[in-house]
């Protein structure tokens, strides 16, 4: 087994407070949410602060996080899964690249253009010298850092792992997927989006985190039992089919799934798998979602699995993110589907540990 | 000792570099001596003017046209690149056969860079070049080629800049040997971009002249472009038929030291050695030959030599660089060089580092510099050290049946 023993999630809801588990949820009236991010001064020095770029601080703060959380100083390795990586740096070096006719052009932004920038920056601020990977791959971006980090584990390789999903919402993304349909009106509000019945979804971002062990601690939340990714299903009969094959490698039934959180982003184009399970497979289950609070991004997942992660250790269902009201009493096995577009689509089992 | 147990062999591969299309150009580029790197035509780029680089000597449309694409929206250079070599690497082999599970696993570092950097300006403000506004993350090719081949398990993409295909194939290994997978595609695949081309420009790490990794009075690194696969299979699999060698290590570390630079005090390479020789079962005797990162730059050949003085102290093996043939080649660059590494072992040769003159101060060691025809290279070890000081080291080794 795989345990989570410490977690952070930075978010556009107030989820750094260990406290209020989802209780107090702000209500947006925009299509792009944005972190609710710490005062980075307060652990950062501020010449070190001058230099990062934000989603370099994101990240670095949500580490430094979840590794308070776990009470650990340095991991023994480092997974990151990142969407977007760090593109903003990218594109202002490519617009300088253009204005200054590829002459005398600062390499700055440049040189934190890397994706793999962010699990670096956090190697040199915990000192880990050990596994450093970055996966880089749309919506599978964070479940392969989950799946390769579990690998570690399981391979008594490393003893603990530092896991993270970490993507950031900016305007040129913004607008240019805005201008193909991405999401829905401005102005939007973000506790609607499933009654709406528009096109698109919300943008958003997030800085999650996790402490994976393959031993449980005083701290531990919930167990990550597995984790599977798959690509273009035909139609939902072929993802209930996926769906269950996956349960029944971990010898479960749908009976057994205690509440199934789904990816639902608002967008009618796309939702519409996840209605057709909620009629059928998972018609007796209690079902929630949580895109309103966070928005769409690439590795939204995370934010998935730190609710469940909480879920579990509280037994409790925040009323903001529940679809129906079917009972859910002793929750042991929490099922996340999430489906970007109908391309790439996952599926996470967590587990309580009692 | 193994801590893993399966076996995981090589049962072929595919490249495309500024050597050329497919294995035999390759190699017969490596065997003539002739570097691939010259002035810049295909790109278009001010510094076409002050600088060279290994580019692949086709057009976009060229490659279309030898890649068999019928529709190429959305489709960048790098995803050309990638599926002409996942071809070659596949051609001989049913990816369909639903009782084998098959994945593909790319490392990159641009990906649709050379797209991007054209029609970001578009993506804003008309709808021209929409086709390329989807493409503007780094899974893009990786799912391109996976819908062509038909590869439908597991796929994802690694960016670890420069280490990035060398930590494919080590991930695609890995997943074999934990049962998750029988067989994956596993290499890397960019191609040459303005914003890399500047951006190496604007950090002074371009040598104008053709690179010379390990000399004294290296300048710096070229850049470079192209793709390469390999096809992993799993023990159980493979021995139906010839595989042409066996992945037998891994490592990765990183330097925890600086966002570009590589640790001076090459720890961090020598680390991600010792775990791949761990991981082999071998000792640092038995390596036959290094095929060294060694991009030309300062910085890079000083800490990867110091972490080969600190794995096999003043009795290094043969080592050597091919970056002078090809360029840098970022994120594909160790999936090229384990092609090479692997038509080391085939042919028994080691390759020459090309332009090297002068020993470096700080050692006593000094590549190989002309084609070394051996009978004994059984163990060839290839490193890839990135940006943000990841470090990975891949061991392949001669089959042993």
């Amino acid at each position: 087994m795989i345990y989570i023993n410490g977690l952070s999630n930075i978010s556009p809801q107030p989820t750094s407070a260990k406290k209020n588990f989802l209780s107090d949820v702000i209500q947006y009236n925009t299509n792009m949410l944005q972190c609710i991010e710490p005062d980075y001064s307060d652990f950062m020095d501020t010449n070190a602060l001058r230099r990062m770029s934000r989603i370099l601080k994101l990240g670095s703060a949500g580490a430094r996080f979840c590794l308070e959380d776990a009470a650990l100083e340095v991991p023994d390795a480092i997974c990151i899964g990142t969407g977007k990586g760090c593109f903003k740096n990218t594109q202002i070096f490519m617009f300088s690249v253009d204005e200054n006719k590829e002459k005398f052009i600062p390499p700055s932004p440049f040189i934190q253009s890397a994706h793999g920038s962010i699990a670096s920056q956090i190697a040199i601020q915990t000192g880990c010298k050990n596994y450093n990977m970055t996966y880089s791959h749309r919506a599978f971006s964070f479940e392969s850092a989950l799946l390769d980090a579990m690998m570690l584990l399981k391979g008594k390789i490393h003893e603990n792992v530092l896991l993270g999903g970490v993507d950031e919402i900016e305007e040129i993304q913004f607008n240019t997927f805005d201008r193909i349909g991405y999401y829905t009106k401005p102005g939007v509000n973000n506790l609607n989006i499933l009654t709406d019945q528009t096109k698109g979804t919300i943008a958003g971002e997030g800085s999650t985190f996790f402490l994976l062990e393959d031993q449980p601690t005083a701290n531990t939340y919930a167990a990550v039992k597995d984790v599977h990714t798959f690509s273009n299903p035909g139609n939902h009969f072929q993802v209930e089919d996926v769906i269950l094959h996956f349960l029944s490698q971990n010898n479960l039934s749908v009976k057994d799934i205690d509440v199934v959180v789904l990816g639902l982003n608002g967008d009618i184009d796309f939702d519409g798998i996840y209605y057709d399970l909620n009629t059928s497979l998972f018609n007796n289950t209690r079902q929630v979602y949580y895109k309103h609070l966070c928005g769409d991004y690439l590795t939204s997942s995370a934010f998935a699995l730190w609710m469940s992660s909480l879920i579990i250790k509280h037994q409790r269902i925040p009323e903001t993110v529940s679809l129906n009201d079917k009972p859910a009493k002793g929750i042991q096995n929490v099922l996340i589907y999430n489906q970007h577009r109908n391309v790439n689509h996952s599926l996470m089992l967590v587990s309580g540990v009692a | 000792m193994k801590r893993e147990t399966n076996r995981v062999f090589v049962s072929s591969m595919g490249i495309i570099s500024s050597l050329g299309i497919g294995v035999q150009e390759n190699l017969d580029g490596l065997i003539k001596g002739m570097s691939g790197i010259g002035p810049i035509k295909q790109l278009k780029t001010r510094l076409s003017s002050e600088l060279i680089a290994g580019e692949v000597s086709y057009s976009n449309e060229e490659l279309i046209d030898i890649s068999g694409m019928k529709s190429t929206r959305g489709v960048s250079r790098a995803a050309l690149l990638g599926l002409i070599v996942a071809k070659e690497a596949t051609k001989d082999v049913e990816l369909h056969d639903p009782s084998i599970r098959t994945g593909i696993i790319v490392g990159t570092t641009a990906d649709s860079m050379t797209h991007i950097e054209l029609y970001l300006k578009d993506f804003l403000s008309n709808d021209s070049r929409n086709e390329f506004i989807e493409s503007q993350d780094w899974g893009a090719s990786t799912e391109i080629i996976a819908n062509e081949l038909g590869i439908s398990g597991y796929q994802t993409t690694i960016n670890t800049a420069c280490s990035s295909a060398a930590n494919a194939i080590m991930t695609g290994a890995r997943m074999i040997k934990h049962n998750l997978l029988d067989r994956v595609l596993v290499g890397g695949t960019d191609a040459l971009s303005k914003v890399m081309l500047n951006g190496f420009h604007a950090l002074m790490i371009i040598d104008p002249e053709v690179c010379k990794p390990f000399d004294r009075d290296r300048k710096g690194l070229n850049l470079g472009e192209g793709a390469a696969f390999l096809l992993l299979e799993s023990e159980k699999l493979t021995l139906k038929k010839n595989a042409i060698c066996e992945l037998s290590g891994y490592g990765n570390s990183n330097d925890a030291h600086h966002l570009t630079a590589q640790s001076p005090d090459g720890e961090g390479v020598a680390m991600a050695m010792e775990l791949a020789l761990s991981e082999s079962g071998l000792n640092a005797k038995d390596i036959s030959c290094i095929n060294a990162h060694g991009t030309g730059s300062e910085n890079n050949d000083l800490a990867e030599i110091r972490g080969i003085e600190k794995v096999f102290g003043n009795d290094a093996p043969s080592f050597s660089s091919t970056k002078p043939f090809t360029g840098h080649t970022l994120g594909s660059s160790g999936a090229l060089e384990a092609v090479f590494s692997i038509l080391s072992i085939q042919h028994q040769l080691i390759f020459p580092n090309l332009n090297f003159k002068r020993q470096m101060s700080e050692t006593k060691l000094i590549p190989e510099t002309t084609l070394i025809p051996s009978k004994s290279v059984h163990q060839v070890l290839s490193n890839s050290l990135g940006f943000g000081g990841n470090n990975t080291s891949l061991i392949f080794s001669k089959l042993v049946i």
